[in-house]
């Protein structure tokens, strides 16, 4: 099922960091760069007014992002799916919980080998994965989510198998005044700014172009000199990397990793999350992130009975409202904010949707999940 | 204008640490009230066994029906942690901070508490009656805060070991479980009970996973290794699609069930009754579909029960039975604090039951806790299944549960 | 070697489980171009439907056929009520929907009919077949036996119909389709309808075999989708043979592979799937993808 007018507009939103309006644009940018600073303002703030469970949920949130950025980058900027980085989180996870408590080294490092690892791990993945497309390449991700948990169970040497490790929570450095919940919350906040930066930074660059280019369409990419199937792994490496810091630091605020984690259903979650913040944004991942986090939450206040179905119910009313996810329809009212000249705008979009091919469905990541072959 | 910034946060920092370090007297009690908290599988893979705590939720109401204890209700708050360790986490904490409860009450699964092990114990809240029979949860010095409360898998696979070495004289064993913590312990009780014969006996070890079809594969594996006695370590569903394998293959040894699974309405009946005889099994609970019990009046008051407080309910669920008792014994240990309702004194009085006799346990057993033994139920005798019942052979057993030997 | 057999025989009768299924995701993905998550869910609902209409008393057949009526007309109201508004959004957001599906049946039945196992009646005997050495049910022969029946009927009706072939031209080009004069969106309803008719049927065979209660599909989805991967998402025969394979394949492994054992079975049969689709990018039987420039 192609759908050109919804693929027109994921590539709207993403080609829009690239287009030139000027006038438009220096106020969208103001707009943003407010909208920011005010949200960093309250971030750092936050915690001071927040119980210790509060900032406990929120730290979760921040955990939740940066693994949904990693896959955000892979689905919404690559092109490329997965069902499968609950293992990468898991991967991070279990570093973290070998050397912290094997080996003891200074957690800090550990969620550096962390990200390491699971850049490697991503990469490796990659190579063989180049050669799956749409729903193969899910179901080849899949496959790993499935298999985490029996493998993590078999090597019960290194692992401590179905019992799981019990890791020591990070104690506050430097005397500062403050307690280990929010030091946990301004650790991952820290972590996830420079890792939203670091996405942010890759992706308006040279780099960040090839990506988008081999999604929008890989031959003429690829006829302009990308080297695809680098680019490809080395996005799969980037994406686990993220989602494999995501689990360190996952590991070190529950303080306990068991195989019963990380099943199929993390993967699912993370998908979840993703769509509903928007696949092609980076801020979409903090939104599918504290989606994943709170709906089912407020899902069992609602109904002790049958909570998942209020919360199926609640997914489905996000799509109905936000097809292309949080990001896509902030996008959309940032937009009419702050252009109002209707001419200037159908300018805009035709400036925005050049670059897209001819047929724009059909390498979009809609395509992608559907795996459709014409 | 910094130092106002500084100042005003070092000030909501300051009544951060107030709040934090005041709020810990007679939390989740009132004149009127008494909260407790807890977390089970409602949906996820493990939830088939949601419904224990809905059993016990169901109890409590019918204690506060009837006059609540010693004036107070009980308020019950039970979440979805779906049999995820983190989301157990997390729903606890916002148990212990936000809900503020006395106490949290049968947290289910052997990974989920622990994943809270650690944070009940510094914060000294009670982990009381944690329902899965792993052996760790007795542990009074290292943990004095958590306490299980089923025999544990261990001293059932234990004591299968010992009937075996006794009546089996040339045994060849064949054992099928579920490949985690559950399972694994289960085999631990059993290598133990079997000491160093355990080698020679055990012909083949099979595992499943949840996420599996069927066991079939692993039922002909154990089949062909010519075993003649099949210890099942396996939840109902493929409990049942064992028995039922195993029979309709052609298979005949003598069947160990682990009692998880011992169910006669939710296990033997859909295995088939004719493919289920001679199934031996431990139990310490009265099975409600065991025509033995229609006409005992625990029992029936038990069914009573479930018509009115639970009749979403299968009141012929095992399970049901156990979150049942398991209240009970919440509710007497609740009792016996009286007035003292502090943390501590909830502790004491858990490891002070003594001799307590609950209407569905069967007969002649009792729950024992001291500050040395936490282990509640330690007793259970065999039963073996003939078409329609458990008949019930042998000594009680007292199990050694690891903890203690 | 009758150890080998009575595994070979034994993976068969599981993967007939499998294809069941697999077959009901591929047809939905021939119909529609989604990938269904919410099927087995959908699947395992109908089967309750028809355990109520037994233990009321009703003649298993007559539950058979009136289930089969109902998950039919429950297939088209999901597409035209859920599925309808997200008809033009990207395809991961109608997967998303299919998600939000999945959880709300699976809720619902644990809530309605709570998460015992139940005994579903079967249509077949479940008396032992010898043949040989090796011991059959007459039960899995039955699985096995509808799956390429159905099979059969979907074949026939997709080839041979004029209704199966406008279906099939949806999917292929939704624009063209509508230029000719076919009714795009009815037929995308009435695609749901067959899948979640096929999908039924695939429950009611299934749950005597696996017993019923609302997680039965999770497990038996996981394992049909890689089926269906395997023999190819755009057909039908590779679903079945896919399911066939995956069956036969993880008994072997669990069995021979001493150093894996049981552990790690599914996992190795993963693999050699992965392995598989590395050799032959879109399945067995699948058609390449032909990508316009």
């Amino acid at each position: 099922m192609q759908l050109p007018a919804s693929a027109k507009e994921i590539d709207t939103r993403t080609t829009g960091l690239r287009a030139t309006r000027p006038a438009a644009a220096s106020h969208a940018r103001l707009w943003k760069l407010v909208g920011l600073i005010l949200t960093l303002i309250v971030a750092y703030l936050l915690p001071l007014g927040l119980s210790n469970y509060q900032a406990f949920e929120f730290t979760q949130v921040f955990i939740y992002a940066i693994a949904l950025l990693g896959l955000n980058i892979l689905i919404g900027f690559n092109g490329q799916f997965s069902l499968g980085h609950g293992a990468f989180y898991a991967l991070g996870a279990y570093t973290t919980a070998i050397m912290t408590t094997r080996w003891d080294i200074p957690y800090g490092w550990t969620i550096i080998v962390a990200g390491v690892l699971c850049l490697i791990a991503g990469f490796l993945f990659g190579l063989p994965a180049l050669r799956f497309e749409g729903l193969y390449l899910a179901l080849a991700t899949f496959a790993l989510a499935l298999s985490t948990p029996q493998i993590l169970k078999y090597f019960d040497n290194w692992t401590g198998g179905s019992q799981g490790i019990v890791l020591d929570k990070p104690s506050v450095p430097l005397g500062l005044p403050i307690n280990a919940d929010q030091y946990l919350y301004y650790l991952t906040l820290t972590v996830l700014l420079l890792l939203f930066l670091l996405a942010w930074n890759l992706l308006r660059g040279r780099v960040g172009r090839a990506m988008m280019a081999i999604r929008d369409n890989p031959i003429a990419a690829e006829a302009m000199g990308v080297n695809n199937a680098l680019y490809k792994s080395l996005t799969f490496g980037v994406s686990a990397m993220y989602t494999g810091i995501a689990g360190s630091l996952g590991a070190l605020a529950v303080a306990f990793v068991a195989p019963d984690t990380f099943n199929a259903f993390l993967s699912i979650n993370f998908l979840v999350g993703s769509v509903v913040g928007g696949i092609a944004s980076i801020i979409g991942a903090l939104f599918g992130a504290a989606f994943i986090e709170f709906v089912p939450i407020y899902a069992q206040e609602i109904s002790r009975a049958a909570p998942w179905a209020i919360f199926g119910v609640v997914l489905i009313l996000f799509m109905y409202v936000m097809p292309t996810g949080v990001a896509g329809l902030l996008h959309r009212v940032l937009e009419r904010l702050t252009r109002r000249p209707s001419k200037e705008s159908s300018a805009d979009n035709v400036v925005a949707t050049s670059p897209a091919p001819a047929d724009p469905g059909a390498s979009s990541p809609a395509r992608a999940a559907s795996g459709k072959h014409e | 204008m910094l130092r106002k910034i500084v100042n005003l946060v070092l000030a909501l920092v300051l009544t951060q640490f107030l709040a934090v370090s005041l709020g810990h007297a007679e939390e989740g009690v009132t004149a009127t009230e008494i909260k407790i908290g807890n977390t089970a599988p409602y949906s996820g893979p493990a939830s088939a066994y949601g419904t224990i705590l809905r059993a016990a939720g169901a109890y409590f109401r019918k204690v506060n029906d009837e006059g609540g204890i010693n004036g107070r209700k009980i308020v019950f708050i039970s979440y979805d942690d779906g049999y995820s360790p983190p989301k157990t986490y997390e729903m606890t904490r916002k148990l212990v901070e936000q809900d503020h409860v006395l106490l949290d009450f049968g947290p289910l699964g052997t990974p989920c508490n622990s994943a809270i092990w650690k944070y009940m114990n510094d914060h000294k809240v009670p982990q009381l009656f944690v329902y899965t029979g792993a052996s760790k949860w007795g542990d009074p010095k290292g943990h004095p805060w958590t306490m299980g409360w089923q025999p544990t898998y261990h001293a059932e696979g234990f004591i299968w070991a010992r009937y075996i070495l006794d009546n089996i004289p040339n045994a060849k064993i064949g054992i099928l479980y579920q490949n985690d913590d559950y399972g694994k312990d289960y085999l631990s009780g059993v290598l133990d009970g079997l000491g160093n014969k355990a080698r020679d006996l055990i012909v083949k070890q099979q595992t499943y996973e949840v996420t599996d079809a069927t066991v079939d594969s692993q039922i002909v594996n154990l089949k062909n290794s010519g075993a003649n006695v099949f210890i099942n370590i396996t939840t109902p569903k493929f409990a049942a699609m064992a028995i039922r394998k195993a029979y309709e293959i052609g298979w005949r040894p003598t069947q160990f069930l682990n009692f998880v699974s011992a169910s006669i309405s939710s296990v033997l009946k859909p295995a088939g009754l004719e493919a289920s005889k001679g199934i031996i099994s431990a139990v310490f609970l009265k099975d409600p579909s065991d025509p033995r019990w229609a006409n005992d009046p625990a029992t029936k008051e038990y069914i009573a029960f479930m018509r009115k407080y639970y009749p979403e309910g299968d009141p012929y669920d095992i399970f049901n039975v156990s979150g049942y008792s398991c209240a009970q014994t919440m509710v007497q240990v609740l009792k016996q604090c009286g007035n003292d309702l502090s943390r501590a004194n909830v502790m004491r009085q858990a490891a002070n039951l003594r001799n307590l006799q609950l209407p569905m346990l069967l007969p002649g057993i009792v729950i024992n806790t001291s500050p040395t033994d936490y282990y509640p139920i330690e007793q259970m005798q065999l039963g073996r299944f003939d078409g329609q019942r458990y008949e019930l052979f042998g000594p009680i057993y007292t199990a050694v549960s690891r903890g203690k030997q | 070697m009758s150890a080998l057999l009575q595994q070979v025989i034994s993976g068969l009768s599981t993967g007939g489980i499998y294809a069941n299924i697999a077959l009901a995701l591929v047809l939905i993905y021939q119909a529609t171009g989604v990938v269904n998550f919410a099927q087995g869910e959908m699947a395992m609902f109908s089967t309750y439907l028809a355990w109520t209409m037994i233990n009321a008393g009703w003649p298993y057949w007559l539950a058979f056929f009136t289930t089969m009526v109902i998950a039919f007309v429950g297939g088209v109201v999901i597409e035209r009520v859920i599925i309808r508004p997200v008809e033009n959004a990207p395809v991961l957001t109608i997967v998303m929907v299919t998600i939000g599906l999945l959880t709300i049946f699976n809720s619902v039945a644990g809530w309605i009919y709570t998460y015992t196992v139940k005994p579903f009646p079967s249509p077949f005997s479940s008396a032992p077949i010898k043949l040989g050495p090796v011991t059959v049910s007459m039960q899995e022969v039955g699985v096995a036996g509808v799956s390429v029946a159905t099979l059969i009927l979907m074949y026939f009706f997709f080839q041979h119909t004029k209704v199966g072939l406008a279906m099939r031209a949806v999917v292929e080009n939704p624009t063209s389709s509508r230029l000719v004069g076919v009714k795009v969106s009815q037929m995308l309803a009435l695609g749901w309808g067959l899948a979640a008719l096929v999908g039924a049927v695939a429950g009611m065979m299934v749950a005597p075999l696996v017993f019923l209660e609302p997680n039965m599909m999770s497990g038996i989805l996981i394992y049909a989708f890689a089926s269906a991967t395997l023999g190819g998402f755009n057909s039908p025969g590779g679903a079945v043979v896919g399911g066939l394979l995956m069956g036969v394949l993880e008994n072997l492994v669990g069995t021979y592979i001493t150093f894996i054992g049981t552990e790690l079975k599914l996992t190795v049969a993963l693999a050699v799937i992965l392995l598989t689709l590395l050799v032959k990018p879109s399945g067995l039987f699948g058609r390449a993808a032909v990508t316009r420039v």
